[in-house]
């Protein structure tokens, strides 16, 4: 039963040292050949009923470590979709997941049978992250640092099962489900500004509220307005470097600035929207016999009614996302503006961009030379698409989409920007985070005895959380370094860098 | 977990164990019986989603599961036990499989509505997935892993 590679490096990281991975029966772990396209790209040919290859966008070292575990078996299975177009993709950011890999993209084709997959998008629809700026500098907010976080922590609701103080009634619920963040500003929860800087300005089309089940409402009508637990984060940062001056100017972004980011998603509903369809999809693979080597790749016809539904329903959640990130950053504005006694234009709070990093969208791409309206599955990955972009808002159209990579807590993120490139060759996607390394249980063995929140302290990183698990589930070792994700995701030109942003103070679940 | 890990594995008192999985959380889960597996299962998921010392058993429940196969069957029963935790916010430390069959459970369950003041919550579990599940009958009895979404 146990497993252990030939040759495998006991490299940087701490996983691997020593230890093997137990096999999880039924994956056991393939031999692949990886063919090298250039540093940055490689390759596993279509075999066994792959339908295309599939493509890793990593380094040399990064591959030996993508290598040991599941990822290239579950980007392997993601070939075997009805209908994927060209390539199953992984970024940078690639680890195992379920059913997808974490940074996992693959488009289909719904003129070919193409399917779409619950699987594919995941349990958090719209897990996404948004950006704020603000006009503060670090020696407006140093010495009331401890003071904002704390205030933040007991205003955004966080935390396992955490709810919300807006209790939504089943019509309030339905609006949300089909207006997404434009409902939070109608109902004074931010701007209109606000929509245009929000990927699919805030509400995604072809939502149908029939379409969720009772559970799902019940679960839906008291998290709005929530952090949630597990990777989930508020963090004040600080801009600490620019990498380009004229997106960075666009972007609203200067050294030295303060700015916050806020990674949430859907939460409950989300995740209950996908547990139902994935039960529906167990019976479609066999109604439209459909053979897949994984059951959570379980899929429909794009075209065909349990798809549909899925459709709608999915984008209820990514709309509720929505409406639940907007409700936190105007939650987030007014504490600022209380505890540091400033007015809205002093602060110069403004958002930058939202963008979600589990969807799945209808998109048209140029396909042999033609347009076509085709399905992007983005599983942990993000839309980047690049200046002159129709689908990029018009503030930002001569430079491109903005992209925010979260790194975890403690370490740092970065703003990038789209390109013409990544609309090429990934359906216009890129990486969406570090991506883990070290296992949840790996991490509070790794944790025991230190403490985590000290440690960070002596960065000077504050941290607030709920649960102790999360602090040492979560910790920075357990991920991969930011710096080198971004530094491929860069080099194999899915997107350039804007900005980087260092935490100061973190709020967790 | 180490070289040996096959022999630790299924330590005689170890209802289950973790599988080291990147981002999320990976059992496997033993019993001698077909029943014993299914309320070891369920005991686990309730053990990560909360400190269960300070649960009782108060209320009682009786569940019906029904499935096309042995893995879908633990997948959907641990589906309907998250769900009243999710749902309604009950959560249960004993549970008696009654009755189980191709592919049918019948079982009893205990426990108590949440109440945080009384009550630690350890870790979200998002979702049961199917990825990697399994349900095997061995020489040594029954066993199973599954892989929660946290």
């Amino acid at each position: 039963m146990t497993f252990k590679s030939k040759g495998r490096g006991h490299g940087d990281f701490p996983e691997a040292k020593g230890l093997a991975w137990p096999v999880i029966q039924g994956f056991a772990m393939n031999e692949f050949v990886f063919k090298k396209i250039d540093d940055y790209r490689w390759e596993i040919p279509p075999v066994e009923g792959m339908r295309v290859p599939g493509r890793f966008y990593a380094d040399f070292k990064m591959l030996q470590v993508v290598k040991k575990d599941n990822t290239p078996l579950q980007v392997k299975n993601v070939a075997h979709l009805p209908g994927i177009l060209k390539y199953s993709l992984a970024m940078p950011d690639m680890h195992w997941g379920y059913g997808f890999p974490i940074g996992g993209v693959a488009a289909t084709d719904p003129a070919q049978g193409g399917v779409i997959s619950p699987g594919g998008i995941g349990y958090d629809i719209n897990c996404g992250v948004r950006l704020v700026r603000t006009n503060l500098e670090l020696s407006q907010i140093k010495s009331k640092l401890p003071s904002l976080l704390s205030t933040l922590f007991s205003r955004i609701p966080c935390g396992v099962g955490c709810t919300s103080n807006l209790h939504l009634s089943q019509s309030d619920l339905r609006k949300v489900f089909v207006q997404g963040a434009r409902w939070a500003v109608r109902q004074g929860f931010g701007s209109q500004e606000d929509l245009e800087r929000t990927e699919e300005y805030g509400a995604m089309e072809g939502a149908d509220p029939d379409r969720v089940s009772p559970m799902a409402y019940k679960r839906g009508k008291n998290q709005v307005g929530t952090l949630g637990s597990g990777n989930h984060f508020l963090e004040i940062d600080l801009i600490d470097e620019i990498y380009d001056d004229l997106v960075a100017t666009v972007f609203g972004l200067r050294k030295g600035a303060i700015a916050v980011i806020i990674h949430s998603g859907s939460r409950g509903l989300g995740y209950q929207i996908c547990d139902d369809y994935l039960a529906v999809m167990r019976r479609a693979v066999l109604k439209y016999n459909i053979s897949l080597p994984d059951r959570q790749l379980a899929c429909a016809p794009l075209g065909s009614p349990e798809g549909q539904d899925y459709f709608s329903a999915m984008a209820c959640a990514a709309n509720y996302a929505w409406a639940n990130r907007q409700v936190m950053m105007h939650w987030t504005h007014q504490v600022f503006q209380r505890v540091l006694n400033l007015s809205p234009r002093e602060l110069g709070m403004e958002l930058v961009y939202d963008v979600c990093h589990n969807i799945g969208k209808f998109e048209k791409h140029l396909i042999k030379g033609e347009k076509k309206l085709i399905f992007v599955h983005r599983k942990g990955a993000t839309r980047a698409f690049p200046a002159n972009h129709p689908q990029v808002p018009e503030i930002y159209r001569k430079v491109g989409q903005p992209v925010l990579v979260p790194g975890d807590m403690g370490t740092n993120s970065y703003v990038m920007v789209g390109s013409e490139l990544a609309l090429k060759e990934s359906w216009g996607s890129t990486c969406h985070g570090a991506g883990r390394v070290m296992s949840r249980s790996k991490a509070i063995k790794v944790a025991r005895g230190r403490s985590i929140e000290k440690e960070m302290e002596k960065k000077g990183i504050l941290l607030m959380a709920r649960g102790r698990g999360t602090i040492a589930e979560e910790m920075p070792e357990a991920y991969k370094d930011i710096d080198q994700v971004v530094e491929i995701v860069e080099k194999a030109g899915l997107s350039r860098k804007v900005a980087r942003l260092r935490p100061l103070g973190v709020i967790k679940g | 977990m180490t070289d040996d890990y096959n022999l630790i594995e299924f330590a005689p008192m170890k209802r289950y164990e973790f599988i080291n999985h990147t981002a999320d959380l990976g059992l496997k889960i033993r019993g001698s019986t077909a029943p014993e597996l299914f309320e070891n299962a369920a005991w686990a998921m309730f053990d990560i989603l909360v400190d269960l010392r300070g649960v009782n058993c108060r209320e009682q429940r009786e569940l019906i599961v029904e499935s096309e196969g042995w893995d879908e069957l633990l997948a959907d029963w641990l589906r309907k036990l998250l769900s009243q935790f999710n749902g309604y916010g009950y959560i249960f430390k004993t549970f008696k499989v009654e009755k189980i069959d191709k592919f049918r459970l019948q079982a009893t369950v205990c426990g108590e509505k949440l109440n945080l003041k009384k009550h630690r919550l350890k870790t979200e579990i998002k979702a049961v997935t199917y990825h990697g599940l399994q349900v095997k009958r061995d020489v040594r009895g029954w066993q199973a892993q599954v892989i929660f979404d946290i």
